[in-house]
């Protein structure tokens, strides 16, 4: 019984996720959730003077692999610019969270980077989510 | 009761390994039951053997089809306890019988200010249709409650059911919960106050006898492949006073009697709801899976799985942090949904599919089910003809290591 997914990191920031919460006046603040299993994740950002993330915090409610991925963004996107977040690729958040995922969990994964990029661009932009495979 | 090592060789599914030499342990009937050889093989003959379009050839292979075709609504009818085969109306699956009724019957119908009701327990398929038309025809969809155990709210009834209701429609059996409705009192009920009585049968036509003129339900639903059948097909019985006064759900071939260039007229039923040319293999494939049905025995099927449901309920109920959704086991059909402390049910399924057991994870089409239990998903195990105990035993092992592995 290969259960490889829930590493120790894992089940730790799921127990004991990192930036969660909410912040005073945000520069955004968005949420969405996956129809699909109903995992919802929202999270804000506010970013300095010098217009990289000053803080960033997350709430939510879904699965171990949603919420894990939402810890490891938050922490990532520090000190990033909105172009830098912008520009933000998948395949290196799946890289940071690094366990083998199955199409479904993929989805999972995937959603709090959805959230972030929907924020950081103002309004959703569905051709441009397409373009990243969110 | 039923021989369940006999009837496990009847579907070769469960000879299949869910990971290389793991066994499949199959706990997710409920969303889709598994075929058994006769259905496959029913289909396979026909298109080795018979294939032709129906109602149409005036040659021997066409008249085959066409009456085999005919043969299996008449078993349906048959197995619903229908008086007339005319009030079989094929259709794709339980969605489309009730897309159906709310199109047909219900633009014809409702009047601004009527009344739509139906229960917090319901599928999406019976509710979206219904809000659909609602929001068309400027009519108003209410809600019967249900109580912290999953049953209906009884006693919240008659307040709802006023005058101005046309059509309540309802479960028979919950999808996630289990709960059995009292069927035949709620049809009384809406006709006491002169509405029409719809039935979702989708979890009632695979586990219990049915008979829909002592229902006596203006119109029901249910879908093939929950009940052994192939997908692509399903049914919708109505009245046929009913089915007769509505106008067509779908318009071309074989749904009219005369087509001018002015206009046309309609074919009886139950053609006039079928427009196109049919799921043909599909309706023989369901008709077969009746056939399966019929000689295991309903009551049969019905009191092995109320055997099942029981044990798995005790058994699932002794997992310290799980809390079971629903009904006591008498009150309730083949499906288990529950919660579990600490762990998200997408990562239930996940650690027990490692141990080759599916179960459901999610909303199960029912999110305002979910929202008023204040929880976004459940896991679902739901069983059937073929669940051995020993299967429901692994999954509680299974359940045990999915709280080791979250620290549980
Ligand atoms: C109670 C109930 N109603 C309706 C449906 C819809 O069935 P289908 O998707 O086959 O149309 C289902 C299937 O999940 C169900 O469980």
């Amino acid at each position: 019984m290969d259960d490889s997914i829930y590493r120790e990191q894992i089940i730790d920031l799921y127990e004991n996720p990192l930036n969660y919460g909410e912040l005073d006046a945000p520069d955004w603040s968005y949420e969405e959730d996956n129809p699909l299993c109903g995992d919802v994740v929202r999270i804000e950002v506010k970013l300095g003077a010098d217009g990289r993330v000053a803080e960033v915090a997350w709430r939510g409610d879904g699965c171990a692999i949603s919420q894990a991925s939402a810890s490891i963004l938050t922490e990532e996107i520090k000190g990033l610019t909105l172009e830098e977040i912008r520009n933000f690729d998948k395949d290196h958040l799946l890289e940071l969270i690094g366990v083998p995922l199955s199409m479904a969990r993929v989805k999972c994964a995937l959603l709090s980077l959805k959230v972030l990029k929907a924020g950081a661009y103002g309004i959703p932009d569905p051709a441009h989510m397409r373009e990243d495979g969110l | 009761m039923l021989d369940v090592t006999k009837i496990r060789a009847n579907f070769p599914i469960l000879q299949v390994e869910a990971h290389p030499g793991v066994p499949l342990i199959f706990l997710d009937s409920a969303a889709s039951s598994q075929k058994p050889a006769v259905v496959i093989t029913a289909m396979d003959a026909y298109y080795r053997q018979m294939h032709a379009n129906v109602h149409r050839g005036i040659y021997a292979l066409s008249e085959a089809a066409t009456s085999a075709y005919e043969g299996a609504r008449a078993k349906i009818a048959r197995f619903i306890h229908a008086a007339d085969p005319a009030e079989v109306i094929y259709v794709r699956n339980a969605t489309e019988g009730f897309n159906l009724v709310a199109f047909a019957w219900g633009r014809a119908n409702l009047e601004p200010g009527d009344e739509i009701l139906l229960t917090e327990m319901e599928h999406h398929a019976n509710l979206v249709p219904w809000q659909m038309l609602a929001a068309e025809k400027g009519a108003v969809v209410k809600y019967v409650p249900f109580l912290p155990d999953g049953t209906l709210d009884m006693d919240a009834i008659p307040a709802l059911l006023t005058e101005r209701v046309k059509i309540f429609s309802f479960t028979a059996v919950s999808n996630v919960f289990g709960t059995v409705n009292p069927v035949k009192q709620l049809v009384q009920m809406a006709h006491a106050v002169g509405a029409l009585a719809m039935v979702d049968a989708a979890q009632a036509a695979p586990h219990l006898p049915m008979d829909v003129q002592d229902w006596d339900c203006d119109f029901t639903a249910f879908s093939s492949h929950k009940m052994c059948g192939p997908t692509g097909i399903g049914v919708l019985y109505g009245k046929r006073v009913l089915l007769e006064a509505m106008p067509p759900f779908m318009g071309g071939g074989d749904m009219i009697r005369r087509v001018t260039l002015a206009g046309s007229t309609w074919n009886e039923l139950p053609w006039k709801f079928e427009a196109g040319t049919p799921a043909i293999a599909e309706a023989i494939g369901l008709g077969t899976a009746v056939d399966y049905l019929i000689g295991l025995g309903m009551d049969e099927v019905h009191a092995y799985e109320q055997y099942i449901t029981t044990y798995a309920l005790e058994a699932l109920s002794e997992i310290e942090g799980l809390t079971l959704l629903g009904p006591s086991a008498r009150q309730r059909g083949g499906v288990a949904a529950f919660t579990m402390h600490g762990l998200h049910p997408h990562d239930i399924a996940e650690i027990v599919d490692k141990d080759g057991i599916a179960i459901r994870a999610g909303h199960h089409c029912a999110m305002p089910l979910h929202h008023k239990l204040g929880i976004n998903a459940s896991a679902r195990a739901s069983f059937y003809i073929h669940t051995t105990t020993e299967e429901v035993d692994k999954l509680v092992m299974s359940l045990h290591r999915a709280k080791k592995v979250f620290r549980q």
